[in-house]
């Protein structure tokens, strides 16, 4: 497992970027931040299709940029997927999927052309050119092309960004599929929680070049004193298992804090789900009020609470049984109830959303 | 009378296909050069291979004359090396072509690089292939419909060219008298059967070409 590791300073006229990530030798790191906070150009730096000067990026023992070396992108043992597939018109799918498998030595091939084919869904598709491609097929093809390189760091710049939304709908289990088999680091630049929130298992928030918060998922979507980035879609993400259907069209989804009851779902029981909470659906209240139609109520400890990026609204950071939720209240109820850190409160959840 | 004509057939075709062949030798890198450089010079360099659009094709004839005669530069250096002048020999008529259709082969390849953009190279250079491999490999491919009408309208324009010819060549038949040359030796001495026969070639050759070059072209409208 090889650590990445990449620090840069930029500063141009109207745009500076100052970072250095270390991250994890595996699993989805998301690099979040609104358009023109840095994200893009922080990766392809870290390709090498830009040239930061002074910068530095390292794989495990690889170092790829330092003051006296620069390794061109085609010498880098990275895949990188771009927001529009970009394949090559010249060249149908199979050619377009081959390209960079053919200029992998032999050696050090880990993936072959059926498996990702078969892992992609893709099989039906070679023969075709790329304008016979939808867009989803495209980016899935692009994907592929990436992953027969056998990258040892998989970079995906707002690989969904072009898409519709059923195309979208179409792609992200494939994606799913891709970042939780592989065994390398993956950076995936977006702005939209939704997908972060569905594949990340770190977050690095970007904010005008600079970091404003890294670290594992929930801890970072915990954070109050960040959402302003999320506006409003700040929330937390649950790790939930399913386990019971009942017999009046709900599913329980249990997780350290408690249970909550959604529509039916159509995974079996037992089954591992992450489900998004935004904070604009928990309101709290100090007793378990049992008079009311809201059937998702938890009890949690408040840990800190910070304004929200909405006018006249606080934010509160709750422990569920160790999970993190993310509440947003008024200010005027926050001093109705006296809100403070430390108090037990009952977090009452008006929506859950599935991510799976 | 018919055996002249012929060989001022085969001479135009040999010249036209020797210049094309050269064009496309220079003008690829020209083209990729103009297509991605930052330099300064670019503009200059631009409008320099573009002058034979604008300017009268004696004017061209009559410089390349003098750098090439054995006064100017060129003549001097290659008397110096003990090369024969240029003036009035079919290499010296190669060259003269080669500058004034120079235009009319690198634009369109430049036009058709700068249509593909940076991207397909980065995306290449992150699947491992080299610059070089990337030109031959992506660029080149990608280009293809430019040039494509880059070589036809290269080879085609140095078929039609009159002015330059007779300035650097005169008019010696299996040298320097090509095609049109013909046709006006034809009219000046009023045998119009004659310069028929090859005026309505080149009409129909002219047609044949420009049909081809729209057929082929639209293919480039809808990949993209």
């Amino acid at each position: 497992m090889s650590q990445l590791r990449a620090r840069f300073s930029l500063y141009r006229p109207a745009f500076s970027l100052e970072i250095d990530l270390h991250l994890p030798g595996r699993g989805v790191t998301a690099l979040f931040g609104p358009s023109g906070s840095g994200k893009t150009t922080c990766l392809r730096a870290i390709a090498g299709l830009e040239r930061v000067p002074g910068g530095h990026v390292s794989l495990g023992e690889q170092v790829w940029q330092d003051d006296r070396h620069f390794t061109p992108p085609h010498q880098r043992a990275l895949g990188m997927v771009f927001q529009e597939a970009s394949l090559f018109a010249h060249l149908n799918a199979r050619d377009n999927l081959l390209f960079g498998y053919r200029r992998t030595p032999a050696h050090e091939r880990r993936f072959g052309e059926e498996e990702v084919v078969e892992l992609l869904g893709i099989g039906g598709l070679l023969s075709r050119k790329p304008h016979q491609l939808s867009g989803g097929e495209r980016q899935r093809v692009g994907i592929g092309r990436a992953l027969l390189t056998s990258p040892q760091l998989l970079l995906m710049d707002e690989p969904l960004a072009a898409l519709d939304l059923r195309r979208k709908q179409e792609i992200l289990p494939y994606l799913e599929k891709v970042t939780t088999q592989l065994e390398i680091p993956v950076l995936y630049v977006s702005h939209a929680p939704d997908e972060v929130a569905r594949l990340a298992d770190h977050m690095v928030v970007l904010d005008q070049g600079r970091v404003l918060a890294s670290g594992a998922l929930n801890d970072v979507l915990g954070r109050v004193d960040v959402p302003a980035v999320f506006a409003d879609d700040a929330g937390t993400v649950l790790s939930v298992t399913l386990t019971s259907h009942e017999d009046d069209a709900l599913s329980r989804l249990s997780f350290a804090g408690g249970d909550i009851y959604v529509a039916q779902q159509p995974q079996p029981v037992g089954a591992q789900l992450r489900c998004r909470v935004h904070a604009r659906d928990i309101s709290l209240s100090l007793s378990a009020a049992t008079d009311d139609s809201i059937l998702n109520r938890v009890t949690a400890q408040i840990e800190a609470l910070a304004p929200a990026p909405t006018p006249g609204h606080v934010l509160v950071r709750l422990n569920a049984g160790g999970a993190p939720l993310l509440a947003r209240v008024t200010q005027r109820s926050a001093r109705a109830l006296n809100l403070a850190p430390g108090m037990t409160v009952f977090a009452q959840i008006k929506a859950v959303a599935l991510l799976d | 009378m018919l055996q002249d004509d012929l060989q001022a057939v085969w001479l135009t075709l040999k010249l036209a296909s020797v210049v094309t062949l050269l064009l496309l030798l220079i003008g690829t890198p020209l083209a990729w050069w103009l297509a991605r450089t930052r330099s300064r010079a670019r503009e200059l360099v631009a409008a320099l291979v573009a002058m034979p659009l604008v300017l009268p094709p004696t004017v061209i004839g009559f410089y390349l004359l003098l750098l090439m005669g054995p006064h100017g530069p060129v003549g001097q250096a290659m008397q110096a090396l003990g090369l024969p002048l240029l003036p009035f020999t079919f290499p010296g008529v190669v060259i003269a072509s080669v500058c004034y259709s120079l235009p009319f082969v690198v634009q369109p390849i430049q036009n058709a690089f700068e249509a593909i953009g940076e991207r397909p190279a980065e995306v290449a250079a992150t699947l491992r292939a080299s610059p070089w491999d990337t030109f031959w490999h992506v660029m080149v491919p990608l280009a293809r419909p430019g040039f494509l009408t880059g070589a036809i309208l290269g080879f085609a324009h140095t078929i039609g060219e009159f002015g330059v010819v007779l300035m650097i060549g005169g008019n010696i038949p299996g040298v320097s008298r090509v095609v049109s040359v013909q046709i006006y030796d034809h009219v000046e001495a009023m045998e119009y059967a004659q310069a028929h026969w090859l005026a309505g070639g080149m009409v129909a050759f002219s047609l044949t070409v420009l049909l081809v070059l729209y057929t082929l072209n639209p293919s480039t409208r809808e990949r993209r």
